[in-house]
């Protein structure tokens, strides 16, 4: 039986404000709260929430066959939970129909995979407890920052505790393989591999509504009927994409929302099933190795990380961020933590990218650098004066330790004098 | 095919961008096979690069008959012209100009740059035109700039050949909306007779259709380019201490310079180890020289005079950021030429250059927060210096006359 398998993507930059290098040193915020809101309300109520209720449509009509995951970054969480709470409850009422899995990620949607692995590490946790506060479920399944994998990564995420990955289907690693399979890590066979069929993902996010398609009315029949009409064994379909597809970058006019709500009864009738990520990892047989070694993505054409770090100005803003990363990480000041996680949001990096600064608020990649780069200098002075770069990084650790040391010493010492006053308060009362 | 071009500069004697891009725009023409040039200015210096064009000395053009042997001709005007030549265009008078005041040959004394008595000129350049169009064969005429608007359409009068004028600025640009009366109308007549309005700038023909009322299918914009630089390795950087942010040009009201001085004065609030440089002269240098005083940075803010020729691009090169804050430009050229020798730019969008340009910052020209912000962008990190002096070189070097040559080829095409 062939399984289609759904996976939205939900994460929106937290963009930051004009900042001219004079506010660096005065001004210690950095966020554009009125764009930020305006986005988020708008894809939230173009999107958000009538896919959601779509989306409940289809599970309770089906029966709860229909089914699909979820990856919201936690820098998109907590703007749904500031500005669009309603969409976090209605999430809840998904997460309770036993239908949706969440996927894990890295909190800031960063590239700290690739940059930093014990900020990746980190992240993954903060992320999972995310989701576990909010939907009270440890996600299983693992998906990288735009896709991002490779068998570095594929190493790391199995050591995390992960079993399953989501991978893009990039034509210089797949070749002639079919992503329509199961796959596992290039040498660590527990690693399962699920690929993203660009094609059928790409027809319904990017063509849906374009005229001059061939294929252009789109319907829920013709979709299901391609997959029906694939070879016996091919068994897996992944169809992924951001969920602001789902009545933004398609609108509503476009019939996008009737198209996904008509996709189980075809799909049914075609006798093809759904799954979630996690349950195909479990069912299906792994058909072999994929080797990744240079890091891969599902941006662009070349499916690589040159939307992120290809040109000098990237590069530039990436190694000034990460490169004090071991020492940010040891500050105990909550805003500074929090800034740090948001200045690694990949879209930071991307709009500064000459080719493919898709969907920046930027006029040209050098304002965007130069913008990031000032927001930077101020996060790093502040980072500066908590602990400054006179002391070794391994110094500071020991100095934190005996602070943190004598910190628990004095209180322990606290408790024993209370005690024994209370002790000789008893004795002198007798 | 042959044309017929009037301009009023032609390098090396150049006081403006005008001589520069007419040397391009020829230059790159001259490499199409079949293409014919003869370029006609009021007074040449005999020094021109006439090795793929003609050049014609307005100056040197009989508009009144006199009688003179071949040899006191020769020694009179032989170094720039032929007596022959001389003999066969004095043939072309049909007119009486007795009333213009001209010297022992027949020929009007034309100073060649912009005095007191230009719109006399102009009309004795018109006188020429006249001249030159009974007498020569041509199949387009090809005016540039409104000085040459009048000669133009009194040549396509008696010859019937069609007209295309190239809009190098216009008087709207000059005196930031103030146009002289006079001046508007040689500049409308000459747009209202012309067969196609060329540009050199999007923002140049917005104006042209808007103010002077022309229809849009009439006019096309052909972006200026830049003469690619031989000696480009020549120009060094020698490594300093500070860095050097420039401003180049006339120290004039539509140069913008005041906002330089301001955004420098932001900058140097913030950091240290930046000196500004305004290279140029003009009829604001000093009450520039005054402000800088009066914000106290007139230790890091220092002024060259006026800077020629090989100067130019000497400056350009040792500096690190080439700033051009125009009010408005109709193309602006300079931060072409600047980035040719890998200084990065910064230029305003009310610069005609701005729509072509990729590789350099673009700011408003009163954003002295922008400006200010991006001269210390690219001061301090080596990143955005990098990128911009290796991409915008690329970008520069792509940009080539023969391109723009060709569009005013298809132009002429168009019109015949």
């Amino acid at each position: 039986m062939k399984n289609i398998c759904f996976y939205f993507q939900i994460h929106q930059p937290l963009r930051l404000k004009k900042y001219r290098f004079f506010e660096i040193g005065k001004d210690h915020y950095y966020y554009d709260d009125f764009m930020v809101e305006d986005r988020i309300r708008q894809v939230v109520e173009q999107s958000y929430l009538p896919a959601n209720k779509i989306i409940a449509d289809m599970i309770r009509s089906s029966n709860g066959k229909f089914k699909c995951a979820f990856s919201i970054s936690g820098v998109a969480l907590e703007q749904l939970e500031q500005y669009a709470p309603e969409v976090i409850d209605s999430f809840r009422e998904l997460v309770a129909t036993g239908s949706v899995e969440f996927l894990a990620e890295t909190y800031a949607h960063s590239l700290s995979s690739v940059y930093d692995t014990n900020e990746f590490e980190r992240q993954v946790k903060l992320h999972s407890d995310k989701i576990l506060s909010l939907f009270g479920k440890k996600p299983t399944v693992f998906r990288n920052s735009d896709l991002i994998y490779s068998d570095e990564i594929g190493e790391k995420i199995l050591e995390m505790g992960y079993r399953t990955v989501l991978v893009e289907e990039a034509r210089h690693i797949m070749g002639w393989k079919s992503p329509n399979f199961l796959y596992n890590h290039s040498w660590l066979n527990k690693l399962k591999i699920l690929v993203r069929n660009v094609k059928l993902s790409e027809d319904i996010f990017l063509r849906f509504s374009n005229p001059s398609w061939t294929e252009y009315p789109l319907n829920a029949e013709k979709f299901t009927n391609w997959i029906a009409e694939t070879p016996e064994d091919e068994k897996i379909f992944n169809i992924w994409m951001g969920y602001e597809s789902l009545g933004y970058v398609q609108r509503a006019e476009s019939g996008i929302l009737d198209f996904f709500k008509a996709v189980p009864y075809h799909a049914m009738e075609r006798k093809i099933s759904f799954a979630l990520p996690s349950e195909i990892a479990k069912k299906s047989e792994s058909v072999g190795p994929l080797s990744v070694p240079y890091a891969m993505s599902w941006w662009g054409h070349e499916k690589d990380l040159s939307p992120w770090n290809g040109n000098d100005l990237q590069h530039e803003a990436l190694t000034k961020l990460y490169k004090d990363g071991e020492r940010i990480r040891m500050c105990t000041n909550k805003s500074l933590l929090r800034d740090w996680l948001m200045l690694q949001t990949t879209e930071n990096f991307r709009y500064m990218s000459h080719k493919s600064a898709y969907g920046t608020h930027y006029e040209t990649s050098y304002e965007a650098f130069m913008n990031y780069m000032n927001v930077l200098a101020d996060f790093l002075e502040r980072v500066e004066s908590q602990y400054p770069t006179t002391i070794e990084n391994e110094e500071l650790n020991e100095l934190l330790k005996t602070i943190n040391d004598q910190d628990k010493e004095i209180s322990e010492l606290r408790e024993e004098v209370k005690k024994l006053k209370v002790r000789k308060a008893k004795v002198s009362e007798k | 095919m042959k044309a017929l071009m009037f301009g009023w500069e032609f390098p090396p004697h150049i006081l403006g961008g005008l001589g520069t891009a007419s040397y391009g725009l020829t230059r790159g023409m001259s490499q199409q096979p079949d293409m014919d040039l003869v370029f006609v200015i009021p007074k040449p210096h005999g020094d021109e690069d006439q090795s793929f064009l003609k050049i014609i000395g307005a100056c040197n053009v009989p508009v009144v008959w006199k009688e003179n042997s071949w040899d006191y001709i020769n020694h009179r005007i032989g170094n720039m012209m032929h007596p022959d030549e001389y003999f066969w265009l004095r043939n072309g008078i049909r007119y009486d100009f007795n009333r213009i005041h001209t010297n022992d040959l027949g020929c009007i004394d034309f100073s060649g740059r912009y005095p007191d008595n230009l719109i006399e000129e102009i009309s004795n350049y018109e006188a020429v035109a006249s001249v030159l169009a009974h007498q020569m064969d041509f199949d387009i005429i090809h005016s540039h700039d409104w000085l040459t608007y009048p000669a133009g359409v009194f040549a396509k009068q008696i010859s019937g050949k069609p007209l295309v004028i190239h809009v190098h600025a216009t008087d709207f640009d000059r005196s930031r909306g103030q146009v002289n009366p006079t001046v508007y109308s040689i500049e409308k007549r000459g747009m209202d007779v012309a067969d196609h309005i060329m540009t050199v700038s999007d923002l140049t023909r917005q104006i042209v259709i808007e103010k002077y009322h022309q229809h849009p299918s009439k006019v096309t914009t052909v972006h200026n380019a830049v003469e690619p630089l031989h000696d480009v390795e020549s120009f060094t950087k020698t490594p300093r201490k500070d860095k050097v942010v420039t401003f180049l040009g006339r120290i004039t009201m539509q140069k913008g310079p005041e906002y330089f001085v301001e955004a420098a004065h932001k900058v140097l609030q913030k950091t240290s180890g930046v000196r500004f440089v305004m290279a140029g002269s003009g009829d604001m240098m000093h009450a520039m020289i005054d402000l800088a005083a009066k914000r106290g940075i007139a230790d890091k803010f220092h002024f060259t005079g006026f800077l020629k020729g090989r100067q130019v691009h000497e400056m350009l090169a040792e500096s690190d950021v080439y700033i051009m804050p125009s009010v408005s430009e109709t193309f602006g050229i300079s931060p072409l030429e600047s980035m040719q020798v890998g200084t990065p730019s910064i230029i305003s969008k009310q610069s005609g250059c701005a729509e072509i340009l990729t590789h350099a910052i673009k700011t408003d020209y009163w954003d002295i927060d922008a400006m200010a912000d991006a001269i210390y962008a690219i001061v301090k990190y080596p990143a955005m210096y990098d990128s911009l002096r290796k991409l915008g070189k690329e970008e520069v070097d792509n940009i080539s006359w023969y391109d723009a040559g060709l569009k005013v080829r298809a132009i002429y095409d168009s019109v015949l």
